[in-house]
């Protein structure tokens, strides 16, 4: 390996890095919100919307992010609806994240006894206090191990971002290796940066998991 | 004493097995009402109609003269004013035990977090649990969690108190921990409808017992003529499954 050309690509590894992070991070943040909402409807049975999320649920989960981006990025403007490459990586990601984002929390929801629901209710609770003040947080809880995995799935299919040209991580290093052939180095820094995004995350999500469990459980 | 309480004509129904047939019961004001029965025979049933958490298909449920269920307004509002503490305690494992108390009063009632406390407080002190304010349910044993979950409904200020096999899920030495916080509550006048298995605490504590069997009151009876002299056979032999010589 040459140092040389390690330290000469590093920048603009780290452009595609935060490219990548910035995209992410706004793409999972979206899932997170669509997948309450949907969690929201299905857990409350709202009628139209629990069928809508359904559909939108199994829709989004079964097919590949790569379908998903392609129909976005060069379906929508045959319909008139144009939008960027980074945009579209954005929803993209917060589509498919939603989807499992939402089935995390409804395992977490499901897990939760029924007789929390009673005791909120036997103490005059809404059933929206219930939700938001008893229900969900210890739902959120229960979920955190299936969100952090998602997370870190999420931000590993952001890979598939170079099919639509975003100068992501992944393009940055196909694009070098096209131009250079220097493949060892441009696949190190690949590993590299890849790992560098997503231990924190992992290291992050155990911690996390372990507070709210020992909260939770004492275990 | 004034009623506080009426249930008449009550029917659940699931499909077509019939849980609770046509009951009657008008309870007074500071009266204590201890509710004994076979597994099965409704009793429990009872306790969560009477708060509405269960569907209703024939009569009704007034509470001061309001028909509370089937209800027609606000559910929420209705069951501010009845308590009902379960046999699997349920506290939010989420919340320490002070948020726990404080969170329905200053959430549903709206009253400020700072009197809530202080209120809280007075009562876990009452209880002898001032020191376990900041555990959390799972730090506590079983007679500290029912503790809990007692005076977390009476928070509320609750007209009547619903108690459900408080004491069924508890080892037994921590059983008399939790019946005497009951007892002393039926002292300072509460209205209670308790539901429980423990027959010598029933008796200490009931103005009235009433036997359910298979969906209707039975017999009813102050505790000395219900224990002494029970006038049914099924209640002589419900009675009888509790003895042993």
């Amino acid at each position: 390996m040459n140092a040389e050309v390690l330290i000469s690509y590093f920048p603009l590894y780290g452009e595609a890095f935060w490219l990548t992070v910035r995209i992410g991070l706004i793409g999972i943040g979206l899932a997170f919100v669509i997948g309450i909402v949907t969690a929201f409807f299905s857990y409350f049975k709202v009628p139209f919307f629990s069928q809508l999320s359904k559909v939108y649920i199994e829709l989004f989960r079964n097919t590949p992010l790569l379908v998903q981006l392609f129909f976005i990025y060069f379906g929508l403007p045959k319909i008139g609806i144009r939008i960027s490459a980074e945009v579209c990586g954005v929803v993209g990601l917060g589509l498919l994240g939603g989807s499992y984002m939402a089935e995390g929390f409804r395992s977490g929801l499901e897990a939760v006894p029924k007789s929390q629901t009673e005791s909120a209710l036997a103490l005059g609770m809404t059933r929206g206090q219930m939700f938001f003040n008893v229900i969900f947080p210890e739902a959120f809880s229960l979920s955190v191990p299936a969100i952090v995995a998602n997370i870190i799935f999420l931000l590993k299919e952001t890979s598939v971002f170079s099919a639509i040209s975003l100068m992501d991580l992944m393009f940055t290093a196909k694009d070098l290796i096209g131009l250079y052939y220097n493949t060892t180095e441009a696949l190190f820094l690949l590993v590299l940066f890849y790992m560098v995004m997503l231990l924190p995350v992992s290291i992050l999500g155990n911690v996390i998991e372990k507070k709210v469990r020992f909260k939770m459980f004492g275990a | 004493m004034e009623e506080i309480l009426n249930i008449s004509n009550l029917t659940k129904r699931y499909d077509d097995l019939v849980v609770l047939d046509h009951v009657n019961l008008s309870v007074k004001k500071g009266e204590v009402i201890v509710l004994v029965g076979t597994s099965g025979c409704g009793k429990s049933t009872f306790l969560r109609c009477i708060n509405a958490l269960e569907k209703i298909q024939e009569g009704k449920v007034s509470l001061d003269g309001e028909v509370i269920n089937p209800a027609g307004g606000k559910l929420n509002t209705v069951r501010e004013r009845i308590g009902m503490v379960f046999q699997s305690y349920d506290l939010f494992p989420h919340k320490t035990v002070l948020q726990n108390m404080i969170l329905a009063p200053v959430k549903v009632k709206k009253i400020n977090k700072k009197e809530a406390e202080k209120e809280a407080l007075a009562l876990l002190d009452r209880v002898g649990l001032l020191s376990k304010k900041d555990s959390y349910p799972h730090q506590l044993s079983g007679g500290q969690k029912q503790r809990v979950a007692i005076v977390r409904a009476l928070m509320m200020h609750p007209e009547v108190l619903l108690l459900d096999e408080i004491t069924a899920a508890l080892d037994p030495e921590m059983v008399r921990e939790v019946l005497d916080v009951v007892i002393s509550l039926a002292r300072e006048g509460r209205t209670m409808i308790i539901v429980t298995h423990e027959l010598t605490f029933a008796r200490a504590v009931a103005d009235r017992m009433i036997f359910i069997d298979g969906g209707k009151i039975v017999e009813e009876g102050s505790p000395e003529e219900f224990f002494n002299h029970p006038k049914t056979d099924r209640l002589k032999k419900f009675l009888d499954s509790f003895s042993y010589d």
